[in-house]
C-alpha cells in the first residue's frame, strides 16, 4: 500500500539550520505501522532522516513523535490510521523538548525531571531475609506505573509544562506515585511533601493529554491526583496546592460558584508576604476583567445553592460506601 | 584523557549488574552504551525469570531441567552456579524494588515456562524484563555512576595481550574517542538482526561478537540459534512462553493439539527446539495456515488473559488485527536468541586477558544447544555480577596502557572511507543486511544441511566482498544513524560467517541445531563445544570438552 509522509526536518549542521517539510511516498505492506514507513524512507529512499528506534514493539519508548498533531509512538501507530483521503500524515518530533537532529529529541529534559523525583526504592529497614511480603492487589496497582516506558509522549504534549518549565511533569509524577504506592518505600511521607510543593502534583492543570496520549495507559493524571490524594490524608497540607484545593472546595459548597479571590486569598494563606507577591498578577486580573469587582468584590450563594450542597453530600456518601 | 578501570559496554540487565557490582568495589567505573539503558533489548523480556523458591524445589532440579533443556551441552559447574545464585539474585531484586506478582501470602509468584518439570518462573504480568531494567536503572541513578549514554563502540583496543580499551562514537556529536580501561565488560547482547525476521529489536546486532572475535576472542556454539515457537508472522514479535504457561494450546490447519505426536508429556510446554521443529514440520508438511500454526488461548479465563497476558493481547490487536481472546493467532517458529557467544568462564572472563563478557554476547555456557524460557534473565544477572566483581579483581593494581594515537586514526580512516564512498556505485547497507537475514533465515534456521550451509557460506563471503563498498547518505556529524547502521552492518557479517562456519562444522544434531543430513545426536563425537577464532583465511574451529559434574548424558524426551 502506498503512504505519503510529510516529515519535519532539521539538520543542526546546515549552513543555516531551520527546520523544514519534507514529503515521502512509501510502498508498505497495508498493516506497516508509521515507524516501518520512516524505516523504509531511511533504508531505501533517504538515508539521511534520523529517527531514534529499536523495540518496533512499543516495549523501549525510543520512537515516541508526533503524528497527525500528536504524541505516539510511531510503531504503534498503523499508518493506515493516520492516513485521511488526499491528505500526506505528518510527522514531527516530539514537543517540550529540544530538537537534535529530525526526529531527535534531547531527552534530558525527560531524564532530569525523572531525577528530581529520587526515582528509586529506599527499603524499609530491616530489610527481611526473603521478599517483602505484598498483596497482589498492590503489585497489580503499581504495574499500572510500572507500565511506563519513558517514551515522553505525556511529556511532549502537556499543556502546563508548556509555560512552565518547572512542573516536574506527568512521567515524573506517576513514577512518583510508584514509589508513593509502594509498601516497601520508607520515604513515602518525605515525598509527598516534596510532590506537593511547587512544580509538583499541583500545578498540573487537568488538561487530560497525557492520558490521551499514553501509549501505556498509565494515565498520568490519575497518578497524580492519587498522589494528592494521599498527601492529603497524610496530613501533607502545608503548601500552596492543598490550600488551593481545599479552598476550591468550601468556596464551591458554601456559595455554589467560584469565588476568584476568596480562592486566592485561602491557597496563599494568611501571609502578608505572600498575599503581596501576588497582587501584581491580580491586578492583571483585574483589568483582563477576570475578577468579578462589578457584583462586589466577594461572591453571594447562586441561586439553587442547596442543590450544590446536596450533591457534595451524595458524592461524599457514595465515598465512605 | 578518557580512561576508567572499568568500562562496561552495554547497558541491558547484564551490563548495569555488571556496572552495579563493580562499582561496589569503590573503582572507577563507567557504563557506555549505544541507547539510552532503559531502551536496550532487555526490555522485551515478557515472561519471567527462573528460580527454585520454594522450600520443596531444591535447585539442583532447576539445574537438571536446564542440563536436559540445553541437549547435555550446557556446562554443569556453570548451571549449578546459575541456579544456586538464582533464589538470591531474585530476592536481591525484589530488595532493588521489582514488583513481581505474588502469591496469597503475599509472596512472589510463580509461573510455568516451558521444559521444567514444575513452576518456577517469577514474573510482573508480562513486562517483566522491562520492570526489571527500569529498577535496575534506577538503581544505576541512585550509585549515580557515569553513563556514555548513546556512544557506539567502533572496536576494542589490544595492546599485546590484552585489551585495555575501546574506541567509540559520541552519536550526538559523531566524535570518536579513545575510552581507556584497565578491563572492558562485553555485555552487548544478541545478534537477532543477523536473521530475517527475529524476535529481536533493531538494535540485536551483535556488535560485541564481532569486536571480541576480532581482537582473538574465540565464539563458543554459534550454531546454536534459538528458534522461538510463537512469534508473529508479521513482524517476527515474540507471544511469550507464558501463554503456553497459562495453558495456551497449539493447533494445527485440522485443529489438531499436535504436540501430542511430538511430545506428549509436556506438549505444549516442551522445551523450545522441539516445539518449534514440530511446528516447522506441520508447516512443511502441509497442516498449516499461510505458513503458521494458531495459539489459541480462548479456552482461558478472561481475566487471566487481561492481567497476566495483556501484553500479549495488545501485540495481537496491533500487529494480526486478532484478538485472541476471540480467535486463535498465527505463529511460527522465528529467530529468537543466541545461545552461543564469547566464550567465558564462570567468572567473566575471556580468552583474552582483559576483557570481560556477561549476558547473551557472552557463552558460559549456561544454555548449551537449547535455552530454557525464562533463563536468559536470570543468566544476564548471575554472570553480570560475576563478571563485574572479578573485573575489578583484575583491574586492581594494574597501570593503564600506553595507547598510541594511531589506533583511533584507524577508526577514524575506516568511517572516513564509508562516508567518501559516492553512493550512486555504493552499495546499500540496508540491502545487504536484508540479502544476510533472509539467507541465515532459509538456511541457518530450524533445519539445516550440508549444502544449504555451504550456500550460505558463499552468499556471506559474496555479501562480506560487497560491504567493502558500502557507502551512506548521510555525510554529517550530529546522530548520523545512517552510518551506525552501515557499521553495525559490517560486524554483523562478520557474525553471521561465524554461526555459518560453526553449523557446518557440527556434524550432529543437538539441541536448536538440527541436521537433516546428521538427524541424531552423537554424544561420541560431539558432546563438545564448537571454538570459532577470527583467522588470516576465514574462521578457525575447534573444540573444547563440555563439563560435566552430577547428570550423565541422557536421551532427550518431553
Ligand atoms: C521478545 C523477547 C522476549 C524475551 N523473553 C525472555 C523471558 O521472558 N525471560 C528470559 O529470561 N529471557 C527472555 N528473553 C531473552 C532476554 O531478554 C535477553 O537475552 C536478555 O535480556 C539480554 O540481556 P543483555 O543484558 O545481555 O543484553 P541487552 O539487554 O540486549 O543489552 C545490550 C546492550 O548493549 C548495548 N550495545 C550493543 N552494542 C553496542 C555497541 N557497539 N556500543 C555500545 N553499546 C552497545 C546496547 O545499547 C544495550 O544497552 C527474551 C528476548 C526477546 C527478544
Ligand atoms: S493533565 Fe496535567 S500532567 Fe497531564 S498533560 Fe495536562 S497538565 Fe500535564
Ligand atoms: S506515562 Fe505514558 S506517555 Fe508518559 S512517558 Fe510513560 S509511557 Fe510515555
Ligand atoms: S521502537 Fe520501541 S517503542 Fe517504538
Amino acid at each position: 500500500m502506498r503512504f505519503t509522509l510529510n516529515v519535519r526536518r532539521y539538520d543542526p549542521e546546515a549552513e543555516s539550520p531551520a527546520p523544514y517539510w519534507r514529503e515521502y511516498t512509501v510502498d508498505v505492506p497495508e498493516n506497516a505501522t508509521v515507524l516501518d514507513c520512516l524505516i523504509y524512507v531511511r533504508e531505501y529512499v533517504d538515508g539521511t532522516l534520523a529517527v531514534r528506534c529499536s523495540c518496533r514493539s512499543a516495549i523501549c519508548g525510543s520512537c515516541m513523535m508526533r503524528v497527525n498533531g500528536q504524541a505516539r509512538l510511531a510503531c504503534a501507530t498503523k499508518a493506515k490510521d493516520m492516513q485521511e483521503a488526499g491528505e500526506a500524515i505528518t510527522v514531527e518530533p516530539g514537543g517540550n523538548m529540544p530538537v537534535l537532529k529530525d526526529l531527535i529529541v534531547d531527552m534530558d529534559v525527560f531524564w532530569n525531571k525523572i531525577r528530581q523525583v529520587k526515582p528509586w526504592l529506599e527499603p524499609v529497614q530491616p530489610a527481611p531475609e526473603r521478599e517483602y511480603l505484598v498483596p497482589n492487589e498492590t503489585i497489580l496497582d503499581l504495574t499500572v506505573a510500572m507500565n511506563c516506558v519513558m517514551c515522553g509522549a505525556c511529556v511532549s504534549d502537556c499543556t502546563s509544562l508548556e509555560v512552565d518549565k518547572n512542573f516536574i511533569g506527568p512521567a515524573a509524577l506517576a513514577k512518583a506515585y510508584r514509589f508513593v504506592d509502594d509498601p516497601r518505600d520508607e520515604a513515602r511521607q518525605e515525598r509527598l511533601e516534596e510532590l506537593s510543593d511547587y512544580g509538583g502534583v499541583y500545578d498540573c492543570t487537568h488538561c487530560f493529554f497525557c492520558v490521551e496520549v499514553c501509549p501505556k495507559d498509565v494515565a498520568p493524571l490519575e497518578r497524580i491526583v492519587e498522589i494528592r490524594e494521599r498527601a492529603q490524608s497524610a496530613g501533607v497540607e502545608n503548601n500552596a496546592g492543598t490550600r488551593h484545593a481545599k479552598a476550591f472546595e468550601g468556596i464551591i459548597r458554601d456559595s455554589g460558584i467560584l469565588d476568584e479571590p476568596m480562592l486566592l486569598l485561602k491557597s496563599i494563606g494568611m501571609n502578608p508576604v505572600e498575599q503581596m507577591k501576588n497582587v501584581p498578577g491580580g491586578v492583571r486580573l483585574l483589568r483582563a476583567g477576570k475578577l468579578p469587582l462589578a457584583s462586589g468584590p466577594f461572591h453571594h450563594k447562586i441561586p439553587g445553592h442547596g442543590n450544590v450542597k446536596r450533591l457534595f453530600e451524595k458524592v461524599e456518601a457514595t465515598q465512605e460506601a | 584523557m578518557l580512561e576508567h578501570d572499568v568500562l562496561v559496554v552495554g547497558a541491558g540487565l547484564a551490563g548495569m549488574q555488571a556496572a552495579l557490582h563493580a562499582a561496589r568495589q569503590g573503582v572507577s567505573v563507567a557504563i557506555l552504551t549505544k541507547v539510552h539503558p532503559v531502551r536496550s533489548h532487555s526490555n522485551a523480556a515478557q515472561g519471567g525469570i527462573n528460580a527454585a523458591m520454594e522450600e520443596d524445589d531444591p535447585w539442583e532440579d532447576h539445574a537438571y531441567d536446564t542440563v536436559k533443556g540445553s541437549d547435555y551441552l550446557g556446562d554443569q559447574d556453570a548451571i549449578e552456579v546459575l541456579c544456586s545464585e538464582a533464589p538470591e539474585t531474585i530476592i536481591e531484586l525484589e530488595h532493588m524494588g521489582v514488583i513481581f506478582n505474588r502469591g496469597s501470602r503475599g509472596q512472589i509468584d510463580l509461573r510455568a515456562f516451558g521444559g521444567q518439570a514444575r513452576k518456577r518462573t517469577c514474573y510482573v504480568a508480562d513486562i517483566t524484563g522491562q520492570v526489571m531494567l527500569h529498577v535496575i536503572y534506577e538503581q544505576l541513578m541512585k550509585a549515580g555512576t557515569q553513563v556514555y549514554e548513546e556512544w557506539f563502540v567502533t572496536s576494542l583496543v589490544r595492546q599485546n595481550d590484552a585489551v585495555c580499551g575501546v574506541i567509540a562514537m559520541d552519536l550526538r556529536s559523531g566524535e570518536l574517542h579513545l575510552i581507556k580501561a584497565k578491563a572492558v565488560i562485553l555485555c552487548t547482547g544478541g545478534s537477532g538482526r543477523v536473521y530475517e525476521p527475529s524476535s529481536n529489536a533493531l538494535i540485536c546486532t551483535g556488535d560485541g561478537y564481532a569486536q571480541a572475535y576480532r581482537v582473538g576472542a574465540p565464539l563458543m556454539d554459534m550454531e546454536m540459534v534459538q528458534y522461538h515457537p510463537t512469534t508473529l508472522p508479521g513482524n517476527g514479535a515474540l507471544m511469550t512462553e507464558g501463554a503456553r504457561g497459562e495453558g495456551a494450546y497449539l493447533i494445527n490447519a485440522n485443529g489438531e493439539r499436535f504436540m501430542e505426536r511430538y511430545a506428549p508429556n509436556m506438549m505444549e510446554l516442551a522445551s523450545r527446539d522441539v516445539v518449534s521443529r514440530a511446528e516447522q514440520t506441520e508447516i512443511n508438511e502441509g497442516r498449516d495456515i499461510n505458513g503458521c500454526v494458531l495459539l489459541d488461548v480462548r479456552h482461558l479465563d478472561r481475566n487471566t488473559i487481561l492481567q497476566k497476558l495483556s501484553q500479549i493481547r495488545e501485540l495481537g490487536l496491533e500487529y494480526e488485527g486478532v484478538d485472541i481472546i476471540e480467535e486463535p493467532c498465527p505463529v511460527r517458529p522465528g529467530m529468537h536468541y543466541m545461545m552461543g557467544g564469547i566464550k567465558t568462564d564462570i567468572e567473566g572472563a575471556t580468552f583474552v586477558k582483559g576483557l570481560y563478557s556477561a549476558g547473551e554476547a557472552a557463552c558460559v555456557s549456561v544454555h548449551g544447544g537449547n535455552r530454557l524460557g525464562a533463563n536468559s534473565l536470570l543468566d544476564t544477572l548471575v554472570y553480570g555480577k560475576r563478571a563485574g566483581t572479578s573485573a575489578v579483581l583484575y583491574a586492581d593494581g594494574i597501570p593503564f596502557a600506553d595507547v598510541p594515537e594511531s589506533r583511533l586514526q584507524e577508526d577514524r580512516e575506516h568511517i572516513k572511507g564509508i562516508l567518501a564512498r559516492n553512493g550512486e556505485n555504493g552499495e546499500r547497507a540496508a540491502a545487504l543486511r536484508l540479502a544476510m537475514g533472509q539467507t541465515m533465515h532459509q538456511h541457518v534456521g530450524v533445519f539445516r544441511d550440508q549444502a544449504g550451509l555451504e550456500e550460505a557460506q558463499s552468499i556471506i563471503a559474496a555479501l562480506k566482498e560487497r560491504y567493502r563498498n558500502v557507502s551512506v547518505d548521510d555525510k554529517g556529524k550530529v546522530f548520523n544513524t545512517d552510518l551506525l547502521f552501515a557499521l553495525e552492518v559490517g560486524l554483523m557479517l562478520d557474525v553471521a560467517e561465524a554461526i555459518v562456519a560453526s553449523a557446518l562444522f557440527r556434524a550432529e544434531s543437538r539441541g536448536a541445531h538440527y541436521r537433516t543430513d546428521f538427524p541424531d545426536r552423537n554424544d561420541d563425537d560431539w558432546l563438545k563445544h564448537t571454538l570459532v577464532f577470527s583467522g588470516d583465511s576465514g574462521p578457525r574451529l575447534e573444540t573444547l570438552p563440555v563439563t560435566i559434574t552430577q547428570w550423565q548424558p541422557a536421551r532427550r524426551t518431553y
